[in-house]
């Protein structure tokens, strides 16, 4: 320590003791050496020694958005945590969160990257919002993983789901995965298994055998649970072995993902059980739950309130192949299966797992099936009448026929109960879906309701509603009379949830237009 | 619109907004669909119709050599949202060829074009020195004994020793600048005010409490004798005690840039000051704005960041020559070219150093530095120079400013590489306010 800073110290150790305790030394005195040192030490100041300075940011060789895109996108990232959580009436003005995915969808398919100095903003809105992060993170590029590396609130943009590698290491690198297999933080694993799976498969199942019989039950369950990205054949063999894990939770995964697997062994016994329940003669639920059944992953109790055997039933028909019943029932298509009478009693337990089926082997055909006419009331439906279920199966479908069947169940039913299923369609919506939407919005307003009854699919049409739309939608937005048996006002309040309809879908087609490719 | 025309970008428009709630409404309002005849004249002035919620429209005009506008609206926002929405459209796409305003607008515009050339009705009546004197007189004898009565409060204070302020809360020094109030030495109250604040900051509070203790005396010391001080120091002992000082002060005309604008509220929340900083774009000079916002109201004076406008500025004396009030602007306003050229960080402490010895009260002084990398680290930022090994430490807690995020922003914008940042550098370090990217012209505001 210099002579100055120990004059300092000396000082300051005075005035917390006080002069008076001190022999010869006076306050004035004191508070004059202790100005001339204050003012000189300002006077005299040297810079510090630098600290390493961060490693270069890699080069982003994609091009800025224009101006006035890069302006919207300003906005929209500030207007982020400003418009939410207002409650009550939202007036007619546009609402501008929806549309941050959609600027990041369109400039992703442009090529753009993030303005630099917008990639704050940008991370910290993934951060809050999990939908947002793969485009927001596709965007914000390299710089946003080199901020993400000197910022620990942004530590999720390096776990992945970008398609870009964050510092885990190459796929290709044996040395370096088995390292980072071996040593990394749980979420790392994960994050390098993926990694190594879109890479090579086989190099994933063999990395996670050269560990699985150590790794802790839940972190088991995971790594199984993560395999579901890209399920395929090739890893029959190890969930096949899975099946004698001494974890159920680890058993059941590993029989659901096999059964997914229409070609599996285990789908094939599945089959065979299945098929010696139910046929055209008629449904004979299985008499036991025996070891083979258990191994396969079936559970033997059921939930409070459900019969041993219907249950038994429910697991076996929902874990087989679709593909079975074909040959069972003489040829006949899924439609025209799903449409036989079933023994009183056991059509809903057979149909349900006939969806869960579906579900999970992504089977256009049975869903379709299932999900029968939009136009029949919903209890009347084949396969179940639950809208969750119903979303599930709709979301099998390719997005025309998805689309398409939403329409109709809005045109037959209105949009009280569409909410769900409007919820899977492809957005922006199809022409018309669309206007079946549209349509119905404009009943309920004839019909004198408030719009706040409606606020969910007022939502969902600002952020799906295809901009082109606004001019058809115009008309709506003029305040009418209210009819007779309204309730008071409701009138002028649709014209103004409709204007702000129109004015969102303006903003989104400028906003749009703004993000033209690069020239 | 003629070329000197150039037009501004919505950033610029939205940092005249006077609060987050009019930058919003202004926003929506920046599209053409709520206006009509919309026009420009040659002369720098913008007007437009736009509908509201009532039957007639607004009658919006907007004078951009202020800028000043006027707006049929009942807003007391200034600028309102209309004017803002215009002043957008206009930056947006423009409003056409140079026309004559019409009859509504043309009248204030003419009415301001008169006020600009008439000379500053100043100086009206005969001046009565002898009273003016004898006011003086007497001020000056209240603050000598307020003075006398704080020196005294310090001595006291040191004579029993610091030890027991921790425990002593604000109360005591409320009183005392109570007092310093009263004796009409604002400037001493202030200070007072901020000492009861310090020892609830943590270790190494008794070293900044004799530091300020010392700087305060330091100050008492100097009004006591300011009569024998040189010029330049007596004006600013004046200064920091609080008591106007009536000279003239330079006149320097110049073009100035807008290198950076931010607000902060007094610690009972009752003032909003806003800074504005400028450089002379010829003289190189660096020159602050202040204005303030009384109670829930932010300040009148807007300037957007990285604009310039001709005009010119009278530096108040004291205050190490960087207090200006700025006279009518004598041109519309033109986006600036570039970054300014920086300096190293040994360069701005050797100028803050210097800017010491006419001010030693000074907290900081305004450089633009460069070519710099920010080093985010956990225990504290630095900005350091691009070569070599010298950095400036950045203040984290500060008087509203190096903010959490614009400091993120500052590291997102060099992406490890350098760039050119102005702010303020002081005794605790520098305060990153605006950052240009390497070969982009566009300031980007970090607070």
């Amino acid at each position: 320590m210099d002579t100055a800073h120990e004059e300092w110290d000396e000082l300051v150790g005075a005035a917390l003791l006080g002069t008076g305790r001190r022999r010869g030394g006076s306050p004035e005195a004191l508070l004059d050496a202790a100005a001339v040192r204050t003012v000189r030490r300002r006077a005299g100041l040297r810079p510090a020694e630098a600290a390493p300075r961060p490693e270069p940011a890699a080069h982003d060789p994609r091009p800025e958005p224009p101006d006035a895109a890069r302006r919207r996108l300003a906005q929209l990232l500030a207007g982020r945590t400003a418009a939410g959580g207002s409650g009550g009436r939202r007036g007619a003005a546009p609402d501008l969160t929806e549309l941050l995915p959609q600027w990041l969808a369109a400039a992703g398919r442009h090529g753009y990257r993030a303005p630099a100095a917008l990639v704050p903003a940008l991370l910290d809105a993934a951060r809050a919002r999990t939908d947002l992060r793969p485009p927001a993170l596709a965007l914000a590029g390299a710089r946003g993983l080199w901020l993400a590396r000197l910022n620990p609130d942004w530590r999720f943009a390096l776990r992945g789901g970008t398609g870009d590698t964050g510092g885990r290491p190459d796929a290709a690198d044996r040395e370096a995965v088995e390292n980072l297999w071996e040593e990394g933080l749980f979420a790392e694993r994960v994050a390098l298994l993926g990694t190594v799976r879109a890479h090579e498969p086989a190099a994933a199942i063999r990395l996670l055998t050269t560990t699985w019989a150590t790794e802790r039950a839940e972190d088991r369950l995971m790594f199984l649970d993560s395999l579901r990205v890209g399920l395929s054949p090739a890893d029959e063999e190890f969930l096949e072995s899975a099946l004698g894990d001494r974890s159920r939770n680890v058993r059941a995964t590993a029989a659901e993902l096999l059964s997914a697997l229409t070609g599996s062994a285990l789908a094939g016994r599945m089959a065979e059980r299945a098929l010696a329940c139910v046929g055209p003669e008629g449904v004979e639920p299985p008499a036991d739950c025996d070891a083979g059944m258990l191994r396969d992953g079936v559970v033997r109790r059921p939930p409070a309130g459900r019969g041993e055997r219907a249950w038994w039933l429910g697991q076996l028909v929902e874990a087989a192949p679709l593909s079975c019943w074909r040959g069972r029932f003489g040829g006949l298509t899924p439609a025209e299966i799903v449409a036989l009478p079933v023994a009183e009693g056991w059509a809903e337990e057979l149909h349900a797992a006939w969806c869960r089926a579906a579900v999970r082997q992504r089977d256009p055909a049975w869903s379709k099936a299932l999900l029968g006419s939009a136009s029949a009331p919903p209890a009347a439906g084949p396969g179940t009448a639950s809208l969750a279920e119903r979303a599930k199966l709709l979301s099998i479908l390719p997005d025309g026929e998805r689309a398409e069947w939403v329409a109709e169940f809005v045109r037959a039913h209105g949009l009280s109960e569409a909410f769900q299923l409007l919820g899977v369609c492809v957005v922006p919506w199809a022409g018309t879906l669309g206007r079946a939407v549209v349509d119905a919005l404009d009943t309920a307003r004839e019909a004198g309701s408030y719009p706040w009854s409606f606020s969910g699919v007022m939502g969902l049409a600002e952020r799906c509603l295809d901009p082109t739309e606004a001019g058809r939608l115009e008309a709506l937005t003029a305040a009418s009379q209210d009819p007779p048996d309204a309730s008071p006002g409701a009138a002028a309040y649709w014209a103004e949830a409709f204007q702000r309809l129109v004015a969102t879908l303006r903003v989104r087609a400028a906003m749009l237009a703004e993000l033209t490719p690069p020239g | 619109m003629t070329e000197q025309e150039v037009r501004w970008t919505a950033e610029q428009v939205l940092a005249l907004a006077p609060d987050d709630v009019s930058r919003k409404a202004g926003g929506k309002l920046g599209g053409s669909g709520p206006w009509s005849q919309i026009g420009g004249s040659a002369s720098g002035s913008l007007w437009g119709l736009c509908e509201g919620s009532g039957s007639r429209p607004y009658r919006t005009v907007v004078d951009l050599t202020g800028p000043a506008y006027k707006c049929s609206c009942p807003s007391r926002k200034f600028p309102c949202k209309h004017a803002l929405g215009l002043l957008l459209v206009w930056a947006a796409e423009g409003v056409g060829d140079p026309a004559p305003a019409p009859d509504w607008a043309r009248e204030w515009l003419t009415g301001r074009a008169e006020k600009t050339a008439r000379p500053s009705a100043g100086q009206a009546g005969p001046v009565d020195e002898e009273g003016a004197r004898r006011r003086a007189e007497r001020r000056a004898a209240r603050v000598g004994a307020g003075v006398v009565e704080l020196e005294r409060r310090l001595t006291d204070l040191l004579h029993g020793g610091l030890a027991g302020q921790e425990q002593a809360g604000y109360a005591g020094w409320e009183e005392t600048a109570a007092r310093m109030v009263d004796a009409q030495a604002p400037g001493l109250a202030a200070r007072v005010r901020e000492l009861g604040t310090i020892p609830g900051c943590g270790p190494g509070w008794p070293a900044r409490m004799l530091e300020e203790f010392a700087l305060l005396h330091l100050l008492n010391k100097a009004w006591l004798g300011v009569s024998g001080l040189p010029e330049q120091l007596a004006a600013t002992t004046r200064n920091r005690v609080g008591v106007p000082v009536s000279a003239e002060g330079e006149v320097v005309r110049d073009r100035w840039l807008v290198l950076a604008q931010y607000d902060s509220v007094s610690p009972d929340g009752r003032l909003t000051t806003r800074r504005i900083w400028l450089r002379g774009q010829e003289s190189g000079r660096p020159a602050l704005v202040l204005d303030f916002g009384p109670p829930g109201r932010p300040p009148g004076l807007a300037l957007p960041i990285g604009l310039v406008w001709e005009a010119e500025a009278r530096f108040r004396p004291g205050s190490a020559g960087l207090r200006v009030d700025l006279g009518e602007r004598l041109s519309a306003a033109t986006p600036g070219t570039g970054a300014p050229a920086g300096i190293g960080t040994a360069a701005a402490l050797e100028a803050y150093g210097t800017a010491l010895r006419v001010d030693p009260w000074l907290e900081s002084w305004p450089v633009v530095l460069g070519p710099v990398v920010p080093i985010p680290g956990e225990a504290g930022w630095q900005l350091a120079d691009s070569e070599g090994t010298s950095a400036l430490p950045v203040p984290l807690s500060g008087s509203g400013s190096g903010s959490r995020t614009g400091l993120w922003q500052l590291a997102a914008l060099s992406g490890g590489g350098p760039v050119t940042v102005f702010g303020e550098v002081g005794h605790r370090g520098f305060t990153p306010l605006t950052a240009w990217q390497p070969g982009s012209a566009e300031p980007i505001p970090l607070v």
